[in-house]
């Protein structure tokens, strides 16, 4: 119940700020009948129809994970975030091992064994994407 | 016998060594990905598309190779259902009511081999169902102007949940959520930025293929975070015993009909809008429970049981490529990933592929034949490979499943940018599937919400600003007819389709 409510709260608010951002859109001085706002402003339309549908009638709430466990997705995620900011200082081979040493060992495998896990799949990806299929890995300060 | 003479050609394109090969690697893989729970189809061609992109396949071969994951997943979905009780994608769900029971009574190779072959009659007859019925609705197609088309999409939409959606007010949430990330960038008709907010990286719009990894691939992902350790999706291991690889020849006279009837059934549900490859082997499934089980047998490891819903999803995933190929507009969730590589290799789908890009169609129907068969030769002799890699736990996959999906984005932008919206709409996909709310329509979205606004324009520059023009010929108003329709009547059959789908579930689990 609640959880449904929340979704069609935010999604009010949201279609809301769309068809403000569709009122923000300038007018070219030549357009067709139609122009760049109509087709946002039925969108926006939708959404805070649907939107007001779920708030009126919401299912049954989702099992949501424990506080923890929460975080550990957030954890992962911000993992995810580090790994893409630093993919271009690092390069592929070192920013890849670390992100996915860290993810493995999240998901419940013991410390070393992760960053062995790390490593092969760094590797590994290097060697089939870049030495096999020629794909442009981000090249770190080792030069590779 | 245009149709045969075009597929004649098709085959002449897709017989090349590189093409052959990369059909090839297309079904291991995606009987692989079909095999482990967790990744589906979808899942599987939404990492592989941008990787297909950045390798600089020319459409044909990209397409091959998608197509073959494609084709390879619905084989490979049977493998854990029968072998594990656990569907590894969600049309082999049916698949678990008799083939688990087959794989405890110690029959597990027989089941495998049987559904093997039901999955290749399937397909088989379900790519000659495209090589016919494509090029007729074609026909049909040419008849669309923008009006037309525009209630076509709009049919799409209305239609994606399926019969057994459970709240249609969702996938409109979904349908307008998906439509709106659409509108973000330039437009294209008059140069304006819209909802960019002076950010310089938006000016081009959210490229749909961060959008697709993110909430497929690296949801995914967090799923799995979330579900650490209680076991599901944990790789169990297989103690059953394999028994013989080769189903006698009895079992399969016996289940002919069956698979027959089941691939007529599937296809039919594939093509049509909103069904898909699951509802194909659920009806499949109860048509023939209905029709042939006189003992009461079914859910008790009949061979019938195995042989129907296998059959009905492999034709359902060929029917659905109908739709897709002939009017640009995907019936599925797999098929609207299929749709993004086109769209992504500046090819759009619709009539005017077959007229412009005759080789791309042909060739990929005809790799659809050739992958069949690998997937048949691969499927039966080799499964214990496939087997084996259900053993390889999710732990040590996940992280490489993200890691591959990273790659391929940075691989075409180059960009942190991108990867960042990737992650964030990874988190959203792994939101929006706690809440209940379907991603296919977030996806469709993002994908047609330009070419559904373009057409909307077009009809009402013709008309002049008229917006009865939508509704004036006889062939939008069927279109918004069947809409109305495909929106409408989940809401009175779809609790009683998923109370039938339970009780059949319940109804075998409990034996």
């Amino acid at each position: 119940m609640t959880s449904d409510r929340v979704l069609g709260g935010v999604g009010l608010l949201l279609a809301a700020f769309f068809i403000w951002g569709a009122t923000q859109i300038e007018l070219p001085f030549i357009s067709d009948p139609v122009g760049p706002r109509a087709f946002p402003y039925l969108i926006g339309g939708l959404l805070a129809l649907a939107s007001l549908v779920i708030l009126i009638r919401p299912d049954a709430d989702p099992v949501w994970p424990a506080i923890g466990r929460l975080a550990e997705i957030m954890i992962a995620a911000g993992a995810m975030v580090a790994y893409a900011l630093l993919l271009p200082d690092l390069g592929f081979l070192i920013a890849t091992a670390l992100a996915s040493a860290f993810l493995t060992w999240r998901l419940g495998t013991s410390p070393l064994s992760s960053l062995v896990a790390g490593v092969c799949t760094s590797v590994g990806i290097y060697v089939v994407f870049h030495l096999i299929l020629g794909l442009s890995l981000a090249k770190g300060p080792l030069g590779i | 016998m245009d149709a045969l003479s075009s597929l004649g050609d098709g085959f002449l394109v897709a017989l090349t060594f590189e093409n052959l090969f990369l059909a090839l690697i297309g079904c291991f893989l995606g009987t692989v990905m079909g095999a482990l729970p967790g990744l589906g189809p979808s899942n599987g061609v939404a990492i592989l598309i941008p990787l297909a992109f950045t390798l600089g396949l020319e459409p044909t071969p990209a397409m091959i190779l998608l197509t073959s994951v494609y084709y390879g997943a619905m084989y490979g979905g049977r493998i854990s259902s029968i072998l594990l009780n656990i569907p590894g994608d969600e049309p082999a769900l049916m698949t678990t009511l008799d083939g688990y029971p087959m794989a405890r009574a110690g029959k597990a190779g027989e089941a495998l081999a049987l559904s093997g072959i039901a999955s290749f009659v399937g397909a088989f007859l379900a790519t000659w169902g495209l090589v016919f019925l494509a090029p007729l609705l074609v026909k049909v197609a040419l008849l669309f102007g923008p009006a037309e088309y525009f209630a076509l999409f709009v049919l799409a939409f209305a239609t994606l949940g399926g019969v057994a959606s459970k709240n249609q007010a969702k996938a409109a949430f979904a349908a307008a959520l998906g439509l709106g990330i659409a509108m973000i960038g330039v437009d294209g008709q008059t140069g304006v930025p819209r909802f960019a907010f002076g950010e310089v990286h938006l000016y081009d719009g959210i490229d749909f293929l961060v959008a697709i990894v993110g909430l497929f691939a690296l949801s995914e992902v967090f799923i799995f975070l979330e579900h650490r350790g209680d076991g599901s999706g944990e790789g169990k291991d297989s103690q059953v015993p394999m028994g013989r690889l080769t189903p006698p020849a009895s079992m399969l006279k016996a289940c002919a009909p069956t698979m027959l009837r089941s691939s007529l059934l599937g296809f039919i549900a594939g093509v049509l809008p909103g069904a898909g490859a699951s509802l194909g082997s659920f009806i499949s499934y109860s048509m023939e429970k209905r029709l042939v089980d006189r003992e009461g047998t079914f859910g008790k490891g009949d061979p019938r049981g195995v042989a129907a819903p296998e059959a009905g999803n492999n034709a359902a995933a060929g029917g659905a490529l109908v739709p897709m190929l002939a009017l640009g507009v995907p019936g599925s969730g797999t098929t609207a990933v299929l749709l993004a590589m086109l769209l992504a290799l500046n090819i759009t789908p619709g009539p005017l592929l077959f007229q412009q890009n005759p080789d791309v169609v042909w060739g990929l129907i005809a790799a659809l034949f050739i992958g069949n068969l690998m997937l048949l030769l691969m499927n039966i002799p080799m499964v214990g490979l496939f087997v084996r890699v259900l053993k390889a736990p999710p732990r040590f996959l996940m992280p490489v499943v993200a890691m591959v999906s990273f790659v391929g984005i940075y691989g075409i932008s180059g960009s942190s940018f991108d990867l960042l919206v990737m992650v964030l709409f990874g988190l959203l996909g792994w939101i929006l599937r706690k809440l209940d709310v379907p991603m296919v329509p977030v996806i469709l979205g993002v994908l047609l919400g330009n070419l559904m606004e373009a057409n909307l324009r077009r009809a009402l520059t013709i008309s002049d600003g008229d917006w009865s023009a939508l509704f004036a010929s006889p062939l939008s108003l069927a279109l918004w007819a069947v809409a109305v329709c495909g929106f409408v009547l989940p809401l009175a059959l779809g609790p009683l389709i998923r109370r039938r789908m339970r009780r059949d579930e319940a109804g075998s689990t409990s034996d």
